[in-house]
């Protein structure tokens, strides 16, 4: 067996010691002129075991010692898996409902907490899915448009006093602008150049959400957001209507919970319509796509504009159960989370971005202790990811070209 | 007039560290055709060795008695920590998946961008780190004009960094190998390139200028941190576009022009929206000629 890896081994090695390397002149050179190895090596040697016993399992397992375990595995969740197939979906699909419908009931304020977060990421994801899984456009900016949503019904209600059913298609509608104005002027570019103009234009929008004190007040944020107001029947002394405001954590979850589903629900609508299929037809070749007679130029568009819809509304509903918006919660790192969950999850399958947004949001809160590390855990898994799985933990049907064979021509 | 010739001779400064930067981000599209994300954390990363080695030479005290030397000592060994980071990252995180989907390169490199900088937050702190200030202090007076050492420092530093590198890419056979495998990496290997080196001297090269400059960049405004990689990191980027990308002499022109603007916006229309005017012009630049200022004519997958 060790015969067997010791080209691995040896790269392995060679790793660790260049991890040594670079972490002696940072952990141990010190400004009063000493020479410290003893902090360098512990830690070093933490990432050593860490890293070791990870190394090991993937070798026992690279050289087929873990058949005993995984092919039972592997052969249930088949089972399992051709079983949920011959099912009726609705089955399936009624059995997820009620289980999303019972959950708040059956759990604590902080899980519903967590699952409200992860149902507006969830219609988030979805809408750059839109742009990225189906149009093929990177977007590395795609958090603005939360925020402009976020943004819209927060200024409209405390400056105006507007109620959120009023505001909440006002925010899609502004998004849905903002989103136009983004593409148009991206129309013409693709791959990379695209994703670093997208990322220009996030880092523009949360330059001027921090600056333009007078709309947004700056860094500060905007306080005093009104949750959601409902109408509610009141029988007693006449049938008259009362305004009642949303201000349980259930409740909202529920709203979080239709919005998704209205996302889920679109976004699979547009996935097998026309549309769907001239995004798909854009991504896989664009010159033959024109060729065909697709409009790339409007779908490109579009594209941008629905992904920005979605994200308009979760904004929205963002801003009314948080009750306070700052330009905080719109940064680059956001985007790049959000990417990561629809890349993750499996580019261009609605349930792998589900998984990936509950990877992302809901793990994280299991290891709140390790709160320090997370990002540099999120780092690392998203290279070791992209090294050993770059389609996705499930990968789309239909994707081929986008992530497996190379776009580059040699 | 005179203000206008102060921010004349800051634009330069800056945009010379600016260019420095460029230069790695250029010069890797330029092999393989990628968005180096993590060529700001490179960055980032030689501002605290450079911070951590002179602090070191001043506690040993050796920085009252040979401040050159230590001055220089610190750029060479930060540029080595650099290159020596810049070449390991590219073979663990980039070297296997070159054949990969360009999404899956460039997801990777944001990913080892987030880890670099939360591993400087990590081992050197959250708060940001204070260069010794005691080093350029003065400078040279033309009445209202001033032009500090430090400026000088950096400008004529800048200038031979350039010079060197065009020498070492035009005049050498190391750099005939980059340029044959920049422009084809099959037919390079062919007449015995070894091109897995030369990408790797690439990254090098150009994490080692990143490294110079995050040193100037600390000492011109006195302190590092860990997150200032990204939007140096993403303005240089813009310049390596404004001056076509894969082009070295545009890169330098690119960063200068942006400092300059940068200077220019901040001083005359609006300091709050410094960061702005580079993406703005990164977005211009982009739909009004993708090719930059000096860059060559780029096909379909590259635009």
């Amino acid at each position: 067996m060790i015969q067997e890896f010791k080209k691995i081994w040896k790269q392995y090695a060679i790793t660790m010691l260049w991890l040594l390397g670079l972490l002696w002149p940072l952990l141990g050179i010190h400004p009063d002129g000493t020479l410290s190895f003893q902090q360098t090596v512990t830690v070093w040697s933490y990432i050593l075991a860490g890293t070791f016993v990870c190394f090991i399992i993937y070798i026992i397992n690279k050289s087929g010692n873990f058949k005993f375990f995984t092919e039972p595995v592997v052969n249930t969740s088949q089972k399992l898996s051709d079983m949920v197939q011959d099912m009726p979906s609705w089955i399936w699909k009624s059995a997820l409902l009620i289980c999303a419908v019972i959950y708040p009931l059956a759990t604590g304020r902080y899980a519903t907490d967590v699952a409200i977060n992860v149902l507006l990421y969830v219609s988030l994801g979805l809408g750059l899915y839109v742009v990225v899984g189906l149009a093929g456009m990177l977007d590395l900016g795609h958090i603005a448009f939360y925020g402009v949503g976020a943004y819209t019904y927060a200024i409209l209600n405390v400056k105006y006093g507007m109620g959120f059913w009023v505001c909440f298609p006002l925010a899609g509608l502004s998004a849905c602008i903002a989103g136009c104005i983004v593409g148009y002027p991206t129309l013409k570019m693709r791959g990379d150049y695209l994703a670093i103009v997208t990322l220009g234009f996030g880092e523009i929008v949360r330059i001027i959400l921090n600056n333009w004190m007078s709309l947004t007040n700056g860094p500060n944020g905007i306080l005093g957001v009104k949750t959601i107001g409902i109408l509610r029947p009141v029988m007693e002394n006449g049938f008259t209507f009362e305004m009642f405001w949303v201000k349980k954590l259930e409740i909202f979850y529920y709203f979080a919970l239709g919005l998704a589903i209205l996302t889920i629900i679109a976004v699979t609508r547009l996935n097998f319509s026309r549309i769907g299929r001239a995004w798909e037809s854009i991504r896989e070749d664009e010159t033959a796509a024109e060729l065909m007679g697709v409009n790339t130029f409007y779908y490109k568009l579009l594209a941008y504009a629905m992904g920005a819809i979605f994200a308009g509304f979760a904004g929205a509903l963002f801003a009314a159960r948080m009750k306070f918006v700052s330009p905080e919660s719109f940064t680059f790192l956001e985007s790049v989370m959000l990417l990561c969950m629809v890349v993750l999850g499996g580019m261009g399958s609605i349930p792998g971005i589900i998984l990936g947004v509950i990877a992302l949001i809901a793990l994280p809160e299991v290891f709140r202790g390790l709160e320090s590390y997370r990002m540099l855990v999120f780092g690392s898994t998203m290279v070791i990811m992209m090294l050993f799985r770059p389609s996705g933990l499930i990968s789309a049907k239909r994707t081929k070209q986008m992530t497996t064979k190379s776009e580059v021509k040699e | 007039m005179d203000s206008f010739i102060q921010q004349l001779i800051n634009g330069i400064t800056l945009g010379g560290i600016y260019a420095l930067i460029a230069l790695g981000y250029t010069m890797v599209y330029g092999v393989i055709q990628l968005i180096n994300f993590a060529h700001g954390e490179f960055f980032a990363a030689g501002g605290y060795v450079g911070v951590i080695f002179l602090s070191f030479f001043a506690g040993l005290g050796y920085m009252e008695t040979h401040p050159v030397l230590c001055l220089t000592a610190s750029f060479i060994l930060a540029m080595m920590y650099c290159a020596y980071l810049a070449i390991g990252v590219e073979k663990i995180a980039y070297k296997p998946l070159r054949k990969e989907a360009r999404l899956a390169v460039l997801l990777s490199a944001l990913g080892v961008s987030i880890f670099l900088s939360n591993g400087l937050m990590l081992t050197q702190g959250v708060y940001v780190k204070a260069y010794p200030s005691e080093l350029f202090q003065g400078g040279l007076n033309f009445g209202m004009i001033t032009i500090s050492y430090l400026q000088i420092l950096i400008v004529s530093l800048t200038a031979a960094l350039l010079v060197a590198l065009n020498l070492l890419v035009f005049k050498t056979k190391i750099g005939m190998a980059m340029r044959a495998t920049a422009q084809d990496k099959t037919m390079s290997a062919l007449v015995a390139i070894g091109s897995n080196n030369i990408i790797s001297l690439t990254f090098g090269i150009g994490a080692a200028l990143a490294a110079v400059a995050g040193i100037m960049m600390g000492l011109y405004y006195g302190s590092v941190n860990y997150d200032m990689g990204f939007v140096p990191g993403i303005k240089a980027f813009s310049a390596a576009v404004l001056g076509g990308i894969g082009n070295i002499t545009g890169a330098m022109l690119g960063g200068l022009i942006i400092g300059m603007v940068e200077i220019f916006g901040a001083g005359y229309i609006s300091g709050e929206y410094k960061d702005v005017f580079a993406f703005i012009i990164l977005i211009g630049v982009l739909y009004f000629k993708p090719t930059g200022i000096m860059g060559e004519n780029i096909d379909d997958t590259r635009v």
